[in-house]
């Protein structure tokens, strides 16, 4: 080229996966458009292997993210939307054209996306005084219910909220102390890679977060299946298959959060409900005597 | 005067008998037979009437109606005009003192209660009349306060009842899982269709007449006796907000794929594998106690039962002696002693299936004991059995047996122990004992499982919240985390 | 300070460290051995405790059982009278109670022994000549033991020359609680071989160790020091005997005599006074240590005001009414 503009580099969308950025196992990718329908990207379709391989990077990950004391995973999630922060023009351009939004409005949801990351980020370690107990038991006993994560979380998010619909159904699940495996809005997951990198860039271990580009119709029912994801998330799935997720899940007695009716406003308050989902209460009781 | 030289003390040798101690059965009035109860009144139910034995020998006690879909309709057509015309509205305090009253009945009647249970699921008298009724009334006494302070419950500023409930309860502790269910959904303003267990339903059906005694307004508690069919006829209906289960995994499956896609609440309870971790620093005379109670409470028809002992190895000869030792003391026969330590199994169907696992446990490897004792020749009865040298690997290590079978493996550093214990599809339960506080809470935080027993087990409190991790189901019951199973908080998105 | 007796004169005496019996013959070897050994043995539950009993508190001992367990209790029973007021003439009240409980009924058996303080053991011993009734006699500065061993021994001495055919001695809880377990044992053992031919029985004084593993240890301690029984309390300090601390010891006696071969008595003492406590005792025992321990050679219950309950209790069950206070001695 001679002269005029400089050609650009263009970025390979990829998966995140256990930390790193791998390229589907199966080699396949999809075209990605805006909202106006022009070409965007190639992304990465994950296949059923990458969602295996995913739920192996969660479980590896579980342990020590559910270990980290509350106050470790809360500087850890803040650490996100300070990341975030950093990047908040190139959401907002992936955000505007995935969403067909204006700038202002994708400009507010990108803001709202970020403040979301620092509203769990503050519930981490609150969430055992607020939902925990110490419950009087009618003997010389000690009893008390804290809550704890419930494992490895598959969630299939929201597909028209690319980003902060996407933040919405994540951090709720991380603050909790799970590990995730996220499917990507299938249309718009380009500020789920982005978001990727931001996580891959922060503090967040590998493998606690698990992004998978592509098809929920086609992932959903191995994640709903597997014996090794404890709860899944259907938000994302498309309602006519909800149904039959839900039944697959239940072989495992996976905890279901049920798809809404129709994609909610992720603008509102979100409230307990979500974290509550992915948490189950550990009951200990211990004597009281000499 | 001569004194007359006195007579010895009966010869030293002499075992301290205990003379038969029966709890009399005339203050039951078992009926020949029971209809279900529907809208305040004992109806008749369309499917052909069951038979309930006292597994204890086999005599038939009743006849009882098995309720078809056109039955358990009229049910939940009763809880739902119940909840719409009358508990729904009704001042919550005024729900509180219904519960109250309930409550009350169940302590006037507590022997009535404890005996009609022990006759119809054939444990011993002691547990009926010391754990299942009084904290079957403790349960009611617990949620009644609770009506009118719902606000405060911690599930937001306005928590609203779901509707009608359905519930499907197991036959190990009739009664108390009945109070688990029903008191919690009525304490929320939500009304009850309850489907007993087959082979237990009469307390329930006695639960019905307290009902009529309390002047429980008719619908607000409907009672469907029946089999699976019943119960599915229950989970299935389409005017059900909320199911809750109690009972096998197999079974809780099949509930969750039945009410996938609608809009029903669901909170399962289901079986479990125990680990009941014994370190070497134990208080080893309570840990023992601790494990035959964990194994042995309720012929170890208990979904939280601590089936697997986990020993550490250096004290695993020491232990397994003592425990060997005190199940020799154990009092296995007529469940209406009151000096009965182990009743009868529930029915011939459980009995097959615990003498099944027991001899694939045999065959696979393990070894197994059991301490002389004297069955009777009627009725459903299995020893208390141990199993030592088991591997992981077995079956008698995995699968939930629910009956009074304890495997024992062993363990050499706390991680190992935390591993096996772990090593299960279930979470209900886990026992640790040690005296060292620190490795208590340490084991306690990586224990995988929804109630944890350190240096105790086997308790229950309606204070205490209790269910399961895994595959043993999710929700709680108990506390005020067992609120929420029968609560729209209005942010589960 | 000046004591009249040398309060270390106990060396000059006492033949050198008795080995407690194998395979503990090295436990006492030094002051710290001694304290890893006792703070080894396991610990105990308090809750788990209490939780046991009161599960055998509800056994049901009726009819022909709860007969055989009356009769056996009062043959358990060592009768107590253990006042500053004692005269010569409470004692031989108490021995013609204690071979005739029940004057109307001569199947009432005779009560294990008469316990009182050593002076008047040779009150007890006249009173109670040819009947197969022993004489208890407490000792060693009962019930506080706050003496010099010389005078402890003394105390022992005179006792047994009185005629007492066992001693009640109490431990240095002092001595334990600050941890100096081998003085404790150490005087144990002298009492012990002052006693000849004696039984000792080694009261705890439970009430002033507090905490079940304390009994624990004190249990294994006395057993080892060679006493034949081991007593909860005086019965002057409350609580006396407790289920749990009759639990924790027979634990320790069963556990004694599985490691060395030697049986160990268990005496509860103070507090037990209704049939209901007793029958509750004995179950506790068949079904801690099992029948060997329900004879009045290996379980005895130091009581005074039991003996009319039981003797109430047994009265109804052989006629089939109730009886009332009029119809048993008063002592």
């Amino acid at each position: 080229m001679i002269g005029g503009e400089r050609l650009a580099v263009r970025k390979t969308y990829k998966l995140y996966l256990g930390g790193a950025f791998p390229r589907s196992e199966s080699g396949r990718t999809y075209e990605v458009h805006d909202a106006k329908g022009a070409f965007l990207a190639n992304a990465a379709r994950a296949s059923r292997k990458d969602a295996r391989d995913a739920v192996v990077a969660a479980r590896g990950a579980f342990p020590k993210w559910s270990g980290a004391t509350a106050y470790n995973r809360g500087q850890v999630l803040y650490r996100v939307a300070e990341v975030m922060e950093g990047r908040h023009a190139q959401f907002c351009e992936e955000v505007a054209a995935g969403e067909g939004l204006s700038a202002g409005r994708a400009r507010a949801a990108v803001d709202a996306a970020i403040d979301r990351w620092v509203w769990y980020a503050g519930w981490t370690d609150k969430l055992a005084a607020v939902l925990g107990s110490a419950n009087p038991v009618a003997g010389p006993y000690f009893d008390f219910s804290l809550p704890e994560p419930t494992g490895v979380v598959a969630v299939l998010a929201p597909q028209r909220s690319s980003l902060l619909g996407l933040v919405s159904v994540l951090a709720p699940v991380l603050a909790g102390g799970n590990t995730a495996v996220v499917v990507t809005s299938r249309e718009r997951p380009l500020p789920a890679v982005t978001l990727g990198e931001v996580l891959a860039t922060s503090d967040v271990p590998g493998g606690v977060v698990n992004l998978l580009t592509g098809d929920a119709a086609e992932l959903g029912p191995w994640l709903a299946e597997h014996d090794d994801v404890d709860a899944i998330d259907l938000t994302g799935a498309p309602p006519e298959r909800a149904m039959e997720f839900e039944r697959e899940a239940a072989g495992s007695i996976k905890r279901v959060l049920r798809p809404p009716a129709a994609e909610p406003d992720w603008s509102g308050d979100p409230g307990l409900g979500r974290m509550r989902t992915f948490l189950e209460t550990k009951t200990v009781w211990h004597p009281k005597g000499f | 005067m001569t004194i007359t030289p006195p007579s010895p003390a009966q010869p030293s040798s002499q075992v301290f008998e205990y003379a038969p101690a029966p709890e009399s059965r005339s203050i039951v009035d078992i009926a020949p037979s029971y209809g279900l109860f529907v809208d305040g009144e004992f109806v008749d139910g369309s499917g052909e009437a069951m038979k309930t034995v006292n597994p204890a020998t086999e005599e038939v006690l009743s006849e009882v109606a098995v309720g078809t879909e056109a039955d358990v309709d009229r049910a939940v057509r009763a809880a739902r005009r119940a909840f719409t015309r009358v508990w729904g509205p009704m001042r919550p305090a005024d729900r509180g003192k219904y519960l109250f009253r309930i409550a009350r009945l169940l302590q006037e009647r507590a022997r009535e209660f404890a005996v009609l249970e022990s006759l119809d699921n054939g444990k011993p008298i002691r547990e009926s009349r010391d754990v299942d009724v009084p904290l079957a009334a403790a349960h009611f006494f617990y949620h009644a306060g609770w009506a009118d302070k719902l606000e405060h419950a911690g599930l937001g500023p306005a928590p609203r009842p779901l509707g009608v409930a359905g519930q499907v309860i197991p036959w190990n502790f009739p009664l108390l899982m009945l109070a688990w269910k029903v008191a919690p959904a009525l304490a929320t303003g939500n009304t009850v269709v309850l489907k007993p267990a087959e082979t237990t339903p009469l307390t329930a059906l006695l639960f019905a007449e307290v009902c009529r005694q309390a002047d429980l307004p008719p619908g607000v508690v409907n009672i469907v006796t029946g089999a699976g069919d019943t119960g599915r006829a229950v989970v299935e209906h389409d005017d059900v907000d909320k199911v809750a289960f109690t009972g096998s995994t197999e079974v809780g499956r099949s509930i969750a794929r039945a009410v996938a896609g609608t809009r029903k609440k669901l909170t399962l309870e289901l079986g479990g594998k125990a680990a009941n971790i014994v370190f070497d620093d134990a208080p080893i005379d309570q840990a023992v106690e601790g494990i035959v109670q964990g194994i042995f409470f309720n012929q170890g028809h208990v979904c939280c039962a601590g089936s697997r002992l986990l020993v550490q190895e250096n004290v695993h000869d020491e232990v397994i002696a003592s425990l060997q030792r005190r199940i020799g003391t154990l009092r296995v026969g007529d469940p209406l002693d009151k000096n009965t330590d182990l009743g009868a199994i529930n029915s011939a169907e459980q009995l097959a299936r615990v003498r099944e696992l027991s001899d694939i446990g045999e065959a696979e490897g393990a070894t197994r004991w059991q301490p002389d004792c004297q069955l009777p020749d009627r009725g459903f009865w299995f020893p208390p059995t141990v199993f030592t040298g088991v591997s992981p690997a077995h079956r008698i290590a995995r699968d939930e047996v629910f009956g009074p079978v304890l495997s024992v493996l062993t363990f050499r550093t706390p991680d190992e122990a935390v591993a096996k214990a772990n090593n299960s599809t279930y979470g209900l339960s886990a026992g640790i004992w040690s005296e060292k506080g620190s490795r208590i809470l340490a084991i306690a935080d990586r224990l995988r499982a929804g109630v944890v027993w350190a240096n105790t087990f086997n308790q229950f409190d309606p204070t205490s919240p209790f269910g399961g991790y895994k595959q043993s189901g999710y929700g709680r019951e108990g506390g005020r985390h067992g609120l929420a199973a029968y609560l729209s908080t209005g942010d589960e998105q | 300070m000046t004591h009249v007796l040398d309060p270390h004169a106990l060396t000059a005496e006492t033949p050198p460290r008795r080995e407690p019996p194998t395979p503990f013959a090295d436990v006492t070897r030094s002051e710290s051995a001694f304290r890893a050994f006792l703070h080894g043995l396991p610990g105990v539950d308090q809750v788990g405790a209490q939780s046991r009993v009161a599960v055998l508190g509800t056994r049901s001992i009726k009819t022909t059982s709860k007969a055989w367990a009356i009769d056996t209790a009062i043959s358990m029973v060592d009768l107590t009278t253990l006042e500053g007021a004692d005269t010569p003439g409470k004692v031989r009240s108490l021995a013609a109670k204690a071979r005739r409980p029940d004057p109307t009924d001569p199947g009432c058996p005779p009560v294990a022994a008469v316990c009182v303080y050593g002076d008047l053991a040779g009150i007890a011993k006249e009173a109670l000549a040819g009947t197969g009734i022993n004489v208890a006699a407490v000792a060693t500065a009962f019930p506080s033991g706050r003496a010099s061993r010389a005078v402890k021994l003394a105390d022992v001495r005179d006792a047994v020359a009185n005629g007492a055919d066992e001693i009640d001695m109490v431990i240095d809880r002092g001595a334990f609680l600050s941890g100096r377990y081998l003085d404790v044992f150490d005087e144990i053992v002298a009492v012990k071989e002052a006693c000849g031919e004696a039984h000792l029985k080694v009261i705890l004084e439970t009430g002033e160790l507090v905490t079940l593993d304390a009994v624990r240890r004190a249990s294994w301690l006395a057993m080892l020091a060679g006493g034949d029984f081991i007593k909860t309390s005086t019965g002057k300090i409350s609580p006396a005997a407790t289920l749990p601390v009759c639990l924790v010891m027979m634990e320790a006696v069963r556990d004694f005599r599985a490691a060395t071969g030697r049986q160990v008595g268990v005496k509860p003492a103070g507090g037990i006074r209704t049939t209901k406590d007793a029958v509750k005792h004995l179950v506790l025992v068949n079904e801690t240590a099992g029948p060997d321990w329900l004879t009045p050679d290996w379980f005895r219950i130091g009581a005074s005001s039991l003996l009319n309950d039981l003797l109430l209790q047994r009265q109804k069950l052989r006629t089939g009414h109730y009886s009332g206070p009029d119809h048993v001695s008063v002592d």
